[in-house]
C-alpha cells in the first residue's frame, strides 16, 4: 500500500513508513519473552554451582559429581601416573596443554574435569585405554590421565569446569 | 472467491509456484483483493481479533507446556515454578489464563454482532453453524484447560462438570466413570484433560478454516443486511480492511494488557491458588466467568437430567438458529421491534451471568427461571412471530446508497 | 467530520466493551451484609499501577513472619535465594546465604547410603515447622495451618455488591493483602451471643466462620524491629501482610513496569495505526 517508488516521501508515505516501523518494533520486542523462556530458569541458576568434599578421594580413585546436570570427574592421581604424564611429550598431543594448566597450584594431584567427551557427548570410561585415563565406548577416543586426548574422534581434551578450592578439603564447582 | 482470480504472478520464480502449488494466489485472493462492504464498522473487526486471539493461545500454550508438568503430584508447582523462576514465566502463564477470557469476550462480542446484523441467515446459515462449533470447541478446551493447575477450583469444576454426564439414563454412571479413568477425578483424569486441551485448539484452528472457506463463499455481511449488488459496495480487502482490524486489534490489545499487567487475577477465582484437596470442597463453587450464564440456566431447573438438557439445549438452540428466525430482513438496523427484543436478550444473559455466580437459592433461583424462560422464549418463540408481525423499516437499495444517504445526512 | 464520526463510533464501542466486560464479569461476591466477615482496605504502596514493593517493609515482614508464623505455617514455595531477588526484599545474596545457613536440610544419600543433615544453602526452601500436613494436623487438634506461599492471592475475599464492576477500573487487586491485615487484626470481643468452641477464637474477618482456629499470634512488642519502627500489632500485620503479597507474588514488580512499556508502545502504536486508517480510507466515503 505504501507507494515507495514516489521519488520524494510524501507526508503520507511517512506515516505509512514510522506506522510499519512501530509495528516491527513491537513483534520483535514481543518475540523476546518467547525465546528467552527457554533459557534456564532461576531455579536451574541457582544450582550452577555445587561443592565437593574431595578429602575422601583416595590415591587412584575417581569419584564422579554432578555438576549441571553433567558428571564431573574428580581423580586423584598417584605418583606413578603423575610420571608418565610428566614424561608425555605435549606438542604432539593434538589439543597442546600441560598438565599443569589442567589443575590448581598446591592440588597437583587432584585433576577434575567435565566427564563428557568432546566428540558426540558420550560419558568415557575411568581407567581404561591405552594411556589409563579414560576411554570413550561410543565411538573409541582415548584419554590419558590428565584427560587430554590421544587417539579416536574426539578433538579437545576433556575441559577442566570453573572450580576453587575454597578449603583444603572442599572444592567449589562452577 | 466469489470471483474469478485477480492474480497475476509478477515474476518468473512466482509464475513457477503458481502453476504448481497457487498459495500465493490463495492469500492474495483471500486477503488482498477479496472484496468487502465499503460499510462494515469497528464490530466486523472481532473476526480478526479472534484469530489474533487464538494465535496468542496456542503460542503461549506451547510455551506453558514446556515447562508444566500433568501430574497431580506436581501439577500445582509446576505452574507456581512458572510464575517464580522461569525466565518470562509469568507473562506466559498470565497471557494464557487471561487470553482464556478475553478471547471469550471477543467471541460472544462476535456473537452478538452476528445476532444483531443477521449475519445467520442464509447464504451464511452454514458459517454461523461452523461458529457455533467453533465456540463449544472453545468451551471444552477453555474447560480442560482450567483445570491444570491443578487448584481447588480446577478439580472441583472437573468433578462438578463431568458429573453433569451422570445424568444420563442408565449409561451415565459407567460415562462418568470412563471419564475419569477411576472412580474420582485423579491423575488419570488430569492426563487425559492435559491431552485434549493440547489436541482441541488445532482442531479449532481447522474449524476456523472452515469457517473463513465459508465467508469468503458467501462474502461478509454489512451493517444494512443487504447483499452486495455492484463493485462500488465494496473495497478490497487490502490495505481497507486489514488496516481497519488492525487498529481494532491493536485497541483490544491495551484492553487485554490492562488486566494482563495491572490486575491479572481479576477474572480468576482465589481459591484456585489452594492446591486441589479431593477431602474439601471450598464453600462457593463457580465456573469461570464465561460459562456462568449456561450454569445458571443448569442450577435453574429443579432436576438433574433437566438442568441439563437445558444448559445444552441453551447451545443447541443457535445451531437451528437460521431457520427459527423467519424474517427476510437481516440487520436490526430495519428491525425496530427485533431490535429491541436484541437489547432484551443481551440483558438477559448478562443477568444470567451475574446469578450464575450467586449461590442457587431463595429469589437468586426465581430470577434463573424467568431469565431462563425468556432466553429459550427469546429464540423458540419470539424470533419465528416477529417475522410475521413486524413491520420493517425500507432496506436502502444498496450498501452504496446507504453510505451516501447516511453521509449526507451529517 | 469523519474523524469525529469515527471517534464518537470508538467512544461508543468501546463504552459498550466496558459495559459488557463489567457486567459480564459476574465474580463471585462474599457477603459484606451484616454478620459477614469485616475487611476494610487499606492503602499499599505496591497497589496501582506504578506500584512498588517498600523493600524495608518487606524486610520487616520476613522478620515477623520467620519469628511468628514459621513457627506453625510453612511455606514451600519460596526458597532463600529469592530474598536477593529483584523486586524482593532486597536483602543481598550473602544475606540470604547467611540467613539459608541457620537452618539445617535433610539430604543424602550419602556414599555410605545414609542421609545426613547439612547447612541451608540459598537454593533451598524455607524449613517447614512439620514434616507433613498429618504432624502439623495432630499438632494442632485437627486444624491444618495452610501454607503462606500462596495465601495472599488464594485470600483474595471478593468484596460484596457491585464493587466488582468497579475494581477493573480502580484496578484494585490487593484483596489478599487487606484480608491478611484484618484477620490478623480482627480478634476482637465476640458480639453478643457469639461463643466459640474449646480453644477457637472469635475474628471478625474470618471467611471460614465465626471462630477461628488460630490463636491471636500478634501483640505488641512481640518482635523486635532493627529499623526502629513501633513493635505494634498493627505494624506486623501490615509488614506481613505486605510480605506475603510478595511472597504470592514475586514478579509484581517486573509485571508492573513491564506493562508500562507495553501500555506506552500500544497506544502510541494505536495512534498511528488510526491516522494510517484514516489516511487509507480518506478516498472512500464509507
Amino acid at each position: 500500500m505504501a507507494t515507495m517508488d514516489t521519488a520524494e516521501p510524501s507526508r503520507r508515505d511517512f506515516l505509512y513508513i514510522a506506522t510499519g516501523a512501530v509495528g516491527a518494533v513491537g513483534v520483535a520486542s514481543v518475540a523476546w519473552p518467547f525465546i528467552d523462556q527457554m533459557n534456564p530458569d532461576a531455579s536451574a541458576l541457582a544450582l550452577a554451582s555445587t561443592e565437593v568434599d574431595v578429602s575422601s578421594v583416595a590415591p587412584g580413585q575417581i569419584i564422579t559429581v554432578k555438576w549441571r546436570g553433567k558428571p564431573v570427574f574428580i581423580r586423584n592421581r598417584t605418583d606413578d601416573e603423575m610420571k608418565k604424564l610428566a614424561g608425555m611429550d605435549v606438542k604432539a598431543l593434538r589439543d597442546p596443554q600441560t598438565d599443569e594448566a589442567r589443575v590448581k597450584k598446591g592440588h597437583e594431584h587432584m585433576l577434575i574435569v567435565v566427564g563428557v567427551c568432546t566428540h558426540l557427548g558420550c560419558v568415557p570410561l575411568g581407567h581404561a585405554g591405552e594411556f589409563d585415563g579414560w576411554f570413550c565406548p561410543c565411538h573409541g577416543s582415548v584419554y590419558d590421565a590428565s584427560g587430554r586426548i590421544h587417539a579416536g574422534p574426539a578433538p579437545l581434551n576433556l575441559p577442566v569446569p570453573p572450580y576453587e578450592f575454597i578449603s583444603d578439603k572442599v572444592v567449589k564447582i562452577g | 472467491m466469489s470471483g474469478h482470480s485477480t492474480y497475476t504472478p509478477s515474476n518468473g520464480f512466482t509464475r513457477w509456484i503458481d502453476s504448481r502449488l497457487p498459495i500465493i494466489r490463495l492469500g492474495y485472493d483471500s486477503f488482498v483483493a477479496y472484496p468487502t462492504p465499503r460499510n462494515l464498522n469497528y464490530w466486523w473487526a472481532f473476526g480478526a481479533i479472534l484469530s489474533m486471539m487464538l494465535a496468542v493461545q496456542l503460542i503461549t500454550g506451547i510455551v506453558l507446556v514446556m515447562h508444566y508438568t500433568p501430574n497431580t503430584l506436581m501439577a500445582f508447582n509446576s505452574v507456581e515454578h512458572i510464575m517464580r523462576d522461569v525466565n518470562w514465566g509469568w507473562l506466559m502463564r498470565y497471557m494464557h489464563a487471561n487470553g482464556a477470557s478475553m478471547f471469550f469476550i471477543a467471541v460472544y462480542v462476535h456473537i452478538l454482532r452476528g445476532l444483531y446484523y443477521g449475519s445467520y441467515k442464509a447464504p451464511r446459515e452454514i458459517l454461523w453453524i461452523l461458529g457455533v462449533v467453533i465456540f463449544l470447541l472453545m468451551m471444552a478446551t477453555a474447560f480442560m484447560g482450567y483445570v491444570l493447575p491443578w487448584g481447588q477450583m480446577s478439580f472441583w469444576g472437573a468433578t462438578v462438570i463431568t458429573n453433569l454426564f451422570s445424568a444420563i439414563p442408565l449409561v451415565g454412571d459407567p460415562i462418568v466413570t470412563w471419564l475419569w479413568g477411576g472412580f474420582s477425578v485423579d491423575n488419570p483424569t488430569l492426563n487425559r484433560f492435559f491431552s485434549l486441551h493440547y489436541l482441541l485448539p488445532f482442531v479449532i484452528v481447522g474449524v476456523v478454516v472452515l469457517h473463513v472457506w465459508a465467508l469468503h463463499v458467501v462474502g461478509q455481511n454489512n451493517p444494512t443486511g443487504v447483499e452486495l449488488k455492484s463493485e462500488q459496495d465494496s473495497v478490497a480487502f487490502t490495505p481497507y480492511a486489514t488496516v481497519k482490524d488492525a487498529f481494532g486489534m491493536v485497541v483490544f490489545l491495551i484492553f487485554f494488557s490492562w488486566f494482563l499487567f495491572y490486575s491479572p487475577n481479576y477474572m480468576g477465582h482465589p481459591d484456585n491458588y489452594i492446591p486441589a484437596n479431593p477431602m474439601v470442597t471450598p464453600a462457593h463453587i463457580v465456573p469461570e466467568w464465561y460459562f456462568l450464564p449456561f450454569y445458571a440456566i443448569l442450577r435453574s431447573i429443579p432436576d438433574k437430567l433437566g438442568g441439563v438438557l437445558a444448559m445444552f439445549g441453551a447451545i443447541a438452540v443457535l445451531f437451528v438458529l437460521p431457520w427459527l428466525d423467519t424474517s427476510k430482513v437481516k440487520s436490526a438496523t430495519y428491525r425496530p421491534l427485533y431490535k429491541q427484543f436484541f437489547w432484551v436478550l443481551v440483558i438477559c444473559g448478562l443477568g444470567l451471568g451475574y446469578l450464575g455466580s450467586q449461590p442457587a437459592e431463595g429469589g437468586y433461583v426465581v430470577a434463573s427461571r424467568i431469565l431462563t424462560a425468556w432466553y429459550f422464549f427469546h429464540f423458540l418463540v419470539i424470533l419465528p412471530v416477529l417475522g410475521l408481525v413486524e413491520k420493517p423499516r425500507p432496506l436502502p437499495e444498496s450498501v452504496t446508497a446507504a453510505v451516501l444517504a447516511k453521509n449526507a445526512a451529517h | 467530520m469523519t474523524m469525529i464520526l469515527s471517534v464518537t463510533k470508538i467512544g461508543r464501542a468501546m463504552g459498550a466493551a466496558a459495559l459488557v466486560a463489567g457486567l459480564a464479569f459476574a465474580a463471585p461476591a462474599f457477603a459484606s451484609e451484616a454478620g459477614g466477615p469485616v475487611v476494610e482496605t487499606q492503602s499499599w504502596s505496591f497497589a496501582g499501577p506504578f506500584g512498588r514493593f517498600d523493600k524495608a517493609q518487606l524486610q520487616r515482614g520476613y522478620k515477623v513472619y520467620k519469628e511468628v508464623c514459621s513457627t506453625c505455617h510453612s511455606m514451600n514455595l519460596v526458597s532463600f535465594r529469592n530474598l536477593a531477588d529483584a523486586g524482593g526484599p532486597g536483602f543481598t545474596m550473602d544475606q540470604a546465604k547467611a540467613l539459608a545457613a541457620t537452618i539445617k536440610v535433610k539430604d543424602g544419600p550419602n556414599d555410605a547410603g545414609e542421609m545426613f543433615e547439612r547447612d541451608g544453602r540459598p537454593s533451598d526452601r524455607f524449613a517447614a515447622p512439620f514434616p507433613n500436613d498429618e504432624a502439623a494436623r495432630a499438632s494442632f487438634g485437627g486444624a491444618l495451618p495452610p501454607d503462606l506461599s500462596l495465601i495472599a492471592k488464594a485470600r483474595a475475599v471478593h468484596r460484596g455488591g457491585a464493587s466488582f464492576l468497579g475494581d477493573p477500573f480502580t484496578l484494585y487487586a490487593e484483596a489478599g493483602p487487606d484480608y491478611v491485615y484484618n484477620l490478623l487484626t480482627g480478634y476482637v470481643e465476640a458480639p453478643h451471643g457469639v461463643t466459640c468452641d474449646g480453644a477457637l477464637q472469635y475474628n471478625q474477618s474470618f471467611i471460614g466462620g465465626t471462630c477461628i482456629a488460630m490463636p491471636p499470634p500478634l501483640t505488641d512488642d512481640i518482635v523486635t524491629y532493627d529499623d526502629g519502627t513501633k513493635g505494634t500489632v498493627q505494624n506486623y500485620a501490615r509488614d506481613v501482610a505486605a510480605f506475603l503479597m510478595w511472597t504470592a507474588e514475586p514478579k509484581l514488580e517486573a509485571r508492573k513496569s513491564t506493562g508500562l512499556k507495553v501500555m506506552m508502545f500500544l497506544i502510541v502504536f494505536a495512534g498511528l495505526l488510526y491516522l494510517t486508517k484514516r489516511k487509507v480510507w480518506s478516498s472512500v466515503a464509507h
